[in-house]
């Protein structure tokens, strides 16, 4: 069980901290401080123990935020339940800068108080602590005692996350694919290794307690279904996917994936993570990257480098950055691009290509001129490779929603009045091509 | 130094530092210097030629990012173009960068080197000195060789800035230091000794720190220097305070030259000139003095380096140790610092007083401040000065105080630090050692020692008490009633309980009287600590309980008990089982009964004998004879691979060579077998154990199938008439061999190239049976082997031999065993003669030896008391019963042997008889077949001139004499 929580500001000056248990001393703040955050070698693995104690932390735009315990807990659960709480405090303040964490820090502790009781995670949906957790204090002496009554009956009872009583004018839903491709590729062109890792986010607005059913191309689902019909079958067998592994939310009833492998369930209002998965097969590569690195002598080094765009010409990728290393002793770069803009950037050691938009089946390409200096250093460069991000309006992993069904019984409105958004968005995790 | 120009402000670089100083992040800071060093990689790249400046200020910030602790790979070449600038700061920029980021790379150390040899030929001394400082920072083995001889001459050159020389001077100690064999000795060596003449005082302290580390190689070199440092030395200290203005420091005049030509005097012997040592003794006597001076200041600086002046002074004094008027005014000296308030004074004066308490003429001069140095040791509160002054303590420590400091030192210990407590109890152990006057005090001391501070105390600590407690016999009782006082402790050490456990093993019966301290109580003290201790205390104490066992058998039900306990025979530690298992089974045997004297016997020789006719006789017996293991276990039951067939009883005659493990005699009552009765080596000292001895010897006395009694005594010709003619005289060496079994029964009679004749005997009252070993050597048979025994004169009268025959034939390295029974009739001087002889390749040989039989062997042990004994020594008063000798020892006096060499001649070792412990007294009867002749003997050594008295009384004259002159040339 988790005994604390800190949080630090860059300089490792401690911001927020919240001790749970008695095993766990105050020096352990300063523990973390002189092992990890003031460590003379950058300290890499999220996991650190010191004397008997565990420190796992995860860093959010300079700031440290550390689950100390002295017990064997479940690691991935601490880990699951800092991004929860870095996932409520975004939803509470925006951005979490140590600025930001200074003027809500009423807000955190009572946050903390909250989600966590004596070391055990409690309900960390947002929607649900948002309703008795509010950063206008004299808000709750207004609350009727019924409104407070149903907040106890909420929190406590079987559905956490969904309150009742909600009514829109517009029944409205959003659902969105977002995925990030991850790739490593040799010079040659060969994928050394691939996988694409999703999630599906939904968006809610809702009115009362609807069940709602989720249909995709899961290869099982599909299969399982296409039973009767070959022809169906036939048809949506080249378009099934295979998934490695998925997480639902809570809301999600699990028991009804298990045997009949249909997702239903009654979304909470607003936003959510509906469930996370990962793909390893036949994964859509939206770019290719080709190099082409020649060195003339010792002094000069000269770089071309090609990216193809692998997708339906109507699509438009954006925000397409394709990153070169340059070597340490670069002492002049020459870009020449016909496309987008390049810059060698020194303080990063490489030349960032730019480029806004990009349709489908299209080829760019870029060469440099690198000048070196020659050092008396034998080591040789090591070659990082190339490295690119991008964001394309399509699902890599092949991934297609099927249907979003919504059934409201006791209201009087049906899947059909219901106005439904989805859109596909996959953008680049670690994509790499050696050189 | 030249002031820095406007245009050398190098706003660039202090930029550069402010934003990394501004960086957020450790990444930030990244981000800034890889952009900072693309910025000077593109400059330095650029084909037109950077400006001093510039180039100044790139290497300053390579420099900076260097230190930050990134990885600087270029750069290097501008640093030295910068040392060929002719503006300061350039060249000082790139020797800065040169010095920290050197390495020995090839292409650029010639670059360098060229730098500095233009700048040291320069005439710019500052150049000079910059070259200089970055041939001593750097300080590699390239730079030494390339330098070193050039250094000594900038050194001495006469034209030399004086500044230049001091560098040069403190460069050449920074290359004298790092490699020692590339400076060169040479000539400049005399003259470097003069610069201590010099004007200039920079110079002249530079050149005291190169000798003082020059002249400890080379002494003999720079032994002018002595006189030049005093009178250099006497010259600051007579100064006054104001005529060395620039080095004078707080009013105290050159202070560190001071010190400096102080060591360096240290590092030779008095000097001998007595116009120069008068001078010295004049300087430290105005040091002294000056000491005394109210100070000039009451800042802290003045005090401290005058100081420093007086404790490198007093190091002087105590180096030389010739000077009693001095060393006894620096030990009054250090006295008043004693009680300085200043800590550091005080842990200075008590550091120098322990090198003075070595000294023979200021140690009492030392003893003086006892009580202010325990006062220090009890009340100061820096532990390293606490330290210092149980160091003093125990260095001031002689007889006349050692109580004294040993009780202060232990009533400290109770309270003393973690860290410096083992080196106290060792300082008391040692300190209790070496003063003890009385030995009660020592052990009271040690044992007080463990208890205050038993986990410091070393093994060794305790093993030293032990030995002096066991080697000591008046304070055993002592010993053991104060440790058995100190277990009663409800919490003792570990070390404790190890200490009490042995002395109490060896020396509890000397408080076992007391009904407090009885046996019962003794074991349960020490069972009560048994629990908590660890696994080598508990063997301790398991080997203390079977010494309780053998020294009050009333406690050997209840130890047997715990022995048995499931927690001993099945304990986890093979150690501690295998001793519960093993004491329990000698418990219940006899095995710890006392050991009784048994003879010295020969074995080893008689083992090479066997080892020698091994290999003619490849049998399936030669594995267990190979086996090393199975000759150990006391002989055994080993069967003698031997052409005879000589069945088992007396085969194994031969095993018994291997000496048997003491703790494992053979048990008489326990042990059935016959055999090993009689073969064990004490068979007389035995009797009414099992069967009778006569009993037991006679039934052995028959001898082994296939010959039958009958046989023996049928035939007994051979033996009784071989016929005179036929018998040589003994061979020369025949007395000499005779008298190597006078004080034992077995082994090698004779030996040549052919054959070799062991023996061994057992003789019981009159009566005697000995095995004769014929060995042939040789790979050859010997053929009509016959070997007969002759009594020359009337000697048949006296004594009876009758010899069994043997085969005729022996094989090459092959053994016969004949066997003689021999019966004593009547007293005998002579010796029985025995007649070997034999054909070896058809030559007839043949052999007279003595046989081993004198009357000594029928010696009955008796032991009688000292009144009885002086009774019948004055029974036997008349003269000729009477034979003396006074004769020079021949072999070492070592009072275990003589012991052993009496048990075996055979009369019995009387204690406590002779009012001298030295001597020896013993008593035995001689039987025979007709009469018993009794037999006092005393054998008085003198150590001091290596002779011994024997003294013979027997109520037989003759037998008297023949004793006396046996006995004798045993000794």
């Amino acid at each position: 069980m988790i005994g604390g929580l800190f949080i630090y500001n860059h300089k490792g000056e401690v911001l927020i901290s919240r001790v749970y248990r008695d095993d766990i001393g105050r020096n352990a703040v300063d523990a973390f401080r002189v092992n990890v955050i003031h460590a003379r070698q950058q300290v890499r693995s999220p996991v650190t123990n010191i004397a008997r104690t565990s420190f796992f932390h995860v860093k959010r735009s300079n700031n440290w935020l550390a689950a100390v315990t002295k017990q064997n807990v479940n690691a991935a659960m601490v880990f699951e339940f800092l991004y929860k709480m870095c996932d409520v405090m975004a939803a509470y303040f925006g951005k979490i800068s140590e600025e930001n964490i200074k003027n809500n820090f009423v807000l955190i502790y009572e946050l903390l108080d909250e989600i966590l009781d004596f070391g055990y995670p409690q309900n960390s949906e947002t929607g649900a602590l948002k309703t008795f957790i509010t950063q206008q204090g004299i808000k709750s002496q207004h609350q009727t005692k019924e409104e407070q009554s149903q907040i106890t009956s909420q929190v406590t009872g079987q559905i956490g996350w969904q309150r009742e009583g909600i009514k829109y004018r517009r029944n409205e839903l959003f659902l969105d694919v977002l995925e990030s491709v991850n790739l490593l590729m040799s010079p040659q062109g060969q994928v050394l290794s691939a996988h694409v890792s999703g999630r599906v986010v939904m968006k809610s607005y809702l009115s009362g307690m609807p069940e709602c059913k989720f249909g995709m191309n899961d290869k099982i689902v599909i299969e399982k279904q296409g039973k009767g019909t070959a022809d169906e079958t036939s048809k949506s067998g080249k378009q099934s996917i295979a998934i490695d592994d998925c997480t639902f939310h809570q809301c999600v009833r699990l028991s009804k994936f298990d045997s009949e492998c249909s997702i239903s369930f009654i979304p909470p209002d607003e936003e959510f993570e509906l469930m996370r998965y990962r793909t390893t097969k036949d994964i859509i590569l939206p770019f290719r990257v080709i190099p082409l690195v020649r060195e003339v002598g010792r002094t000069k080094l000269e770089v071309k480098v090609v990216i193809k765009s692998n997708f339906k010409p109507s699509l438009l990728a954006q925000k397409i950055e394709v990153r070169i290393p340059t070597p340490l002793n670069t002492s002049g770069v020459q870009v020449i691009c016909m496309k987008g803009k390049a810059k060698y950037k020194a303080s990063e050691n490489a030349i960032v290509w730019k480029i806004k938009r990009m349709a489908g089946m299209k080829e760019s390409q870029i060469s440099a001129e690198i000048e070196l200096l020659p050092t008396n250093d034998k080591k040789k460069w090591a070659r990082p490779p190339i490295s690119m991000n991008f964001e394309v309006p399509l699902a890599p992993s092949g991934l297609k929603v099927r249907y979003l069904k919504v059934f409201e019984p006791k209201l009087n409105y049906s899947d059909h009045d219901v106005i439904k958004w989805a859109r596909y968005i996959g953008r680049s995790g670690i994509y790499e091509t050696r050189c | 130094m030249p002031a820095v120009s406007k245009g050398d402000g190098m706003r660039g670089l202090a930029v550069f530092i402010s934003d990394i100083r501004n960086c957020k992040s450790k990444e930030a800071e990244i981000k800034r210097i890889n952009k900072e060093l693309a910025n000077i990689r593109s400059k330095f790249k650029g084909d037109k030629a950077l400006d001093g400046y510039s180039k100044k200020k790139y290497v300053c910030k390579l420099l900076f990012i260097f230190l930050l602790g990134h990885d600087i790979d270029f750069g290097h070449m501008e640093a030295v173009n910068l040392l060929s600038s002719n503006k300061y700061t350039e060249k000082q920029i790139g020797y800065l960068f040169i010095s920290v980021l050197v390495n020995s790379n090839s292409e650029l150390i010639r670059l360098i080197n060229n730098a500095i040899k233009n700048d040291l030929a320069s005439r710019n001394p500052t150049f000079m000195c910059l070259a200089l400082h970055c041939i001593a920072n750097v300080g590699s083995r390239e730079m030494g060789e390339a330098f070193a001889a050039d250094i000594p001459r900038i050194l001495v050159a006469g034209d030399s800035m004086d500044s230049v020389k001091q560098s040069a001077a403190l460069c050449l100690l920074r290359l004298y230091k790092a490699s020692p064999d590339l400076v060169p000795m040479g000539e400049w060596t005399a003259r470097v000794v003069h610069l201590l003449n010099d004007q200039h005082m920079g110079v002249v302290t530079a050149a005291v720190s190169l000798i003082t580390c020059l002249c400890k190689k080379n002494p003999d070199d720079f032994k002018t220097c002595v006189s030049l440092a005093v009178s250099r030395l006497s010259r600051i200290v007579s100064s006054a305070s104001t005529d060395l203005q620039d080095y004078t420091y707080y009013f105290v005049p050159a202070p560190w030259l001071s010190v400096k030509l102080l060591r360096l005097l240290q590092c030779y012997p008095p000097p001998e000139d007595a116009a120069v040592k008068g001078r010295l003794v004049e300087c430290l006597e105005t040091v002294l003095n000056k000491a005394q001076e109210p100070p000039k200041s009451k800042k802290v600086q003045h005090s401290n380096a005058k100081n420093a002046i007086l404790f490198e002074t007093i190091s002087l004094i105590i180096h030389y140790d010739s000077e009693p008027n001095l060393l006894v005014r620096a030990c009054n000296q250090l006295g008043q610092f004693l009680q300085h308030r200043e800590t550091n004074l005080r842990y200075l004066a008590l550091e120098s007083m322990c090198t003075l308490a070595s000294s023979e003429f200021s140690h009492e001069a030392v003893k003086t401040h006892i009580d202010t140095v325990i006062n220090a040791l009890k009340t100061e509160r820096d532990v390293s000065v606490r330290q210092r002054a149980a160091d003093l303590l125990y260095a001031m420590c002689d007889r006349s105080n050692a109580k004294q400091i040993v009780s202060e030192m232990l009533r400290y210990l109770e309270t003393a630090d973690y860290a410096i407590r083992e080196e106290i109890v060792l300082k008391v152990a040692i300190l209790a050692e070496k003063y003890a006057v009385d030995y009660s005090w020592y052990v009271d001391t040690i044992l007080n020692l463990i208890r205050i501070a038993g986990d410091y105390v070393s093994e060794e600590v305790w093993y030293r008490v032990l030995q002096i407690v066991t080697n000591r016999d008046d304070v055993q009782g002592y010993a053991a009633k104060t440790v058995f006082e100190a277990l009663q402790a409800p919490a003792c050490h570990e070390n404790m309980v190890k200490v009490g456990g042995y002395i109490l093993g060896e020396f509890g019966n000397l408080i076992a009287g007391d009904p407090r301290s009885s046996p019962p109580v003794q074991f349960s003290l020490l069972h009560s600590k048994f629990h908590l201790c660890s696994v080598a205390t508990r063997a301790l104490l398991l080997s203390t309980y079977i010494k309780f066992i053998n020294l009050f058998p009333e406690t050997k039900a209840t130890i047997q008990g715990v022995l048995r306990a499931g927690s001993q025979l099945r304990n986890a530690d093979v150690e501690l089982q295998q001793r519960a298992v093993e004491y329990l089974t000698l418990s219940s045997a006899t095995v710890l009964e006392e050991m009784p004297p048994f003879p010295e016997r020969e074995s080893s020789i008689l083992a090479k004998l066997k080892r020698k006719k091994g290999p003619g006789a490849g049998s399936a017996l030669d594995d267990s004879r190979r086996d090393p293991s199975s000759h150990d276990i006391n002989g055994g039951v080993e069967p003698t691979p031997s052409t005879v067939s000589t069945p088992s009883p007396s085969a194994d005659l031969l095993g018994l060579r291997a000496a048997p493990p003491p703790a494992a005699p053979p048990a008489p009552s326990g042990a059935g077998n016959l055999l090993v009765d009689v073969f064990s080596d004490s068979p007389a000292t035995q009797p009414g154990l099992g069967p009778s001895p006569e009993e037991a010897f006679l039934s052995e006395l028959e001898p082994p199938a296939p010959e039958s009694p009958m046989a023996l005594l049928a035939d007994p010709a051979p033996a009784a008439d071989p016929g005179p003619e036929d018998i040589g005289p003994p061979i020369p060496e025949a007395d000499e061999l005779l008298n190597k079994f006078v004080c034992r029964n077995n082994g090698v009679l004779f030996e040549n190239q052919l054959l070799q004749i062991g023996v061994k005997s057992e003789f019981r009252q009159n009566l005697g049976r000995m095995y004769l070993f014929y060995g042939n050597k040789t790979s050859v048979q010997f053929q009509n082997f016959s070997p007969t025994v002759v009594h020359p004169g009337d000697l048949q009268t006296h004594l009876a031999v009758q010899t069994k025959r043997v085969a005729s034939q022996v094989d090459g390295g092959a053994q016969v065993q004949q066997v003689l029974n021999i019966e004593c009739l009547r007293d005998f001087l002579t010796p029985p003669l025995l007649s070997v002889r034999f054909r070896y390749g058809g030559a007839p040989q043949s052999l007279t030896l003595k046989l081993p039989v004198t009357i000594n062997k029928f010696f009955q042990p008796t032991e009688m008391a000292a009144q009885d004994f002086f009774q019948r020594w004055k029974q036997l008063s008349l003269p000729q019963q009477e034979a003396q000798k006074i004769f020079k020892a021949n072999h070492p006096m070592d009072a275990e042997v003589t012991k052993a060499k009496l048990l075996g001649f055979g009369s019995a070792l009387l204690d406590n008889v002779d009012p001298n412990p030295e001597n020896f007294v013993g008593a035995g009867i001689i039987q025979t077949k007709a009469l018993q002749v009794g037999c006092l003997l005393r054998l008085e050594p003198n150590a001091q001139a290596q002779m011994y008295r024997l003294t013979l009384r027997t109520s037989k004259e003759p037998v008297s004499r023949h004793l006396c002159e046996l006995l004798a040339q045993q000794f």
